[in-house]
């Protein structure tokens, strides 16, 4: 796993939802773990997309349950 | 009433371009102080508007709030957000003191969210969709004050949003003396919040020549009743009260700052932005008001004028008062200091008459100097008069036509 895709989406997630940056780990659900709804999950991927030069559909937003599947994700597709 | 039932005000909470609480803003008032200040925001220059002032909050909600949570809410938003939390902790309410479903919430804007749909219709504009703010309905939707206070608050007996111009956040407080004679809610948390000082508003208001220019004196620019006014200056800020049923107070040894004892509403069929010179429909207002309080006219003291600054609408008002009331009560018109509040107006000149009544003391009218021959009421200049109060009236008009009168008692 990206150490640096973990570290650049945990301050996104932080900027974007208020959850510590080091709350942030790849076993963590954005939305049992991080409390972070539907909404929010739209600004940080449009915001992941703009770091990361990715693209992320909606249909593949919504598989990105943890925070590990979106680095994992972001990672491949890079 | 016959009901029996009487609703009793146990919390006040405000931000405003004179204070960033009730103590503040009220202290401030007193004093002569006003909110007015040159506008520097670049887009005042960008378009020459004619108008360069504001009544701007002196304590920015951004301040007040975590950062994440104050990005999640319009401007408008964040002004109730601040007022609702000091009303509800001044009432001394916590998360035990009622049933959720016996809660409601009513707060009024005037204009909603439009600092949100001007930004976000920006952003379109030159970022395209992708980055437009999923949150931009949330945030610009007029209910959206109300919508998220109710939220916090977990309020299940209902969540109202009156939109009434104005009149809207006195409408809202009107709304909550209905919900709880009706027996629908032991407690609602009321008032109004407004936050659109912004190109387009200013531009639209002045185009329509509602708006001040007296630019190079701004703290004299909004002067009710006097010779020398020319318009509104526009504000924005927050009031916020909570009603409760008295006997649902009492029982829990809540503080209580005073009765609204009576509402009345009415609408001119007039025009939709000039005030019926006449004010056949504002003293009908008033009328109810006092019928609905169960209040003699002769036992009204005071009236807590609507009083914008503008030549037509402040000499209609009087007016509408000498017929629905008579030439005894004192006159006093706040936004002299505040500014105009639109939505907000309502429930924070609703709180100034509770604390009138509390304290027994009317604030002058600031910048009156001269009043306007036309007015042949007692209207309070220069510094505050102490007068004991057994009833106050608070007016509110919306363009619309939209007439609201609140009649308050002491406690």
């Amino acid at each position: 796993m990206s150490e640096n895709v973990l570290s650049g989406l945990a301050e996104i997630v932080e900027e974007v939802a208020g959850v510590a940056a080091d709350d942030v780990t790849a076993d963590k659900s954005f939305v049992d773990d991080l409390d972070i709804d539907s909404l929010s999950m739209v600004e940080i991927a449009v915001q992941a997309e703009d770091k990361f030069g990715v693209k992320i559909p909606d249909d593949e937003l919504a598989n990105l349950k943890t925070v590990g599947d979106a680095v994992n994700y972001i990672t491949s597709n890079k | 009433m016959t009901s029996g039932i009487e609703v009793v005000i146990t919390g006040l909470g405000a931000t405003t371009p004179l204070g960033g609480d009730v103590t503040s803003t009220w202290d401030a008032l007193l004093a002569g102080k006003s909110g007015v200040r040159p506008m520097t925001h670049d887009w005042v220059e960008k378009y020459d508007l004619p108008v360069k002032i504001a009544s701007q909050l002196v304590v920015d909600p951004t301040e007040v709030l975590p950062r994440v949570e104050a990005r999640r809410l319009d401007r408008s938003e964040q002004v109730a957000i601040v007022a609702s939390r000091q009303a509800w902790s001044d009432a001394g309410h916590d998360d035990d003191t009622v049933d959720r479903q016996r809660l409601a919430v009513i707060i009024g804007t005037g204009i909603g969210g439009a600092i949100t749909l001007l930004t976000q219709d920006d952003i379109l504009e030159q970022h395209g969709l992708r980055k437009v703010s999923p949150l931009t309905v949330p945030m610009l939707m007029p209910n959206g004050p109300a919508a998220h206070v109710g939220l916090e608050l977990k309020a299940q007996a209902g969540v109202h949003a009156p939109v009434s111009a104005c009149a809207s956040g006195a409408e809202a407080i009107a709304w909550a003396y209905r919900m709880i004679m009706s027996g629908e809610a032991d407690v609602v948390v009321a008032g109004g919040a407004e936050a659109c000082i912004t190109a387009i508003p200013v531009a639209g208001f002045s185009q329509a020549r509602t708006m001040s220019t007296r630019n190079d004196e701004p703290e004299k620019a909004s002067r009710p009743f006097d010779t020398g006014r020319d318009g509104f200056v526009l504000g924005e800020g927050a009031g916020i009260m909570v009603l409760e049923r008295r006997e649902f107070a009492e029982a829990r040894g809540a503080r209580i700052y005073g009765r609204l004892a009576g509402i009345g509403t009415s609408a001119d069929g007039y025009h939709i932005t000039a005030p019926d010179p006449e004010g056949v429909g504002q003293s009908r207002a008033i009328a109810a008001a006092l019928r609905s309080g169960g209040i003699d006219p002769s036992d009204v003291g005071h009236v807590n004028c609507h009083a914008t600054s503008t030549p037509v609408g402040d000499v209609a008002e009087t007016v509408a008062i000498r017929k629905a009331i008579g030439d005894h009560p004192v006159l006093t018109a706040p936004k002299g200091a505040l500014g105009h509040l639109l939505g907000a107006a309502g429930a924070v000149e609703a709180i100034v008459t509770v604390l009138s009544i509390r304290d027994g003391i009317v604030p002058q009218t600031l910048n009156l100097e001269n009043l306007d021959p036309a007015v042949t009421l007692d209207v309070v200049a220069g510094e505050p008069r102490k007068i004991k109060l057994e009833a106050a009236v608070n007016d509110s008009f919306g363009f619309g036509g939209h007439n609201v009168a609140l009649a308050f008692t002491p406690a």
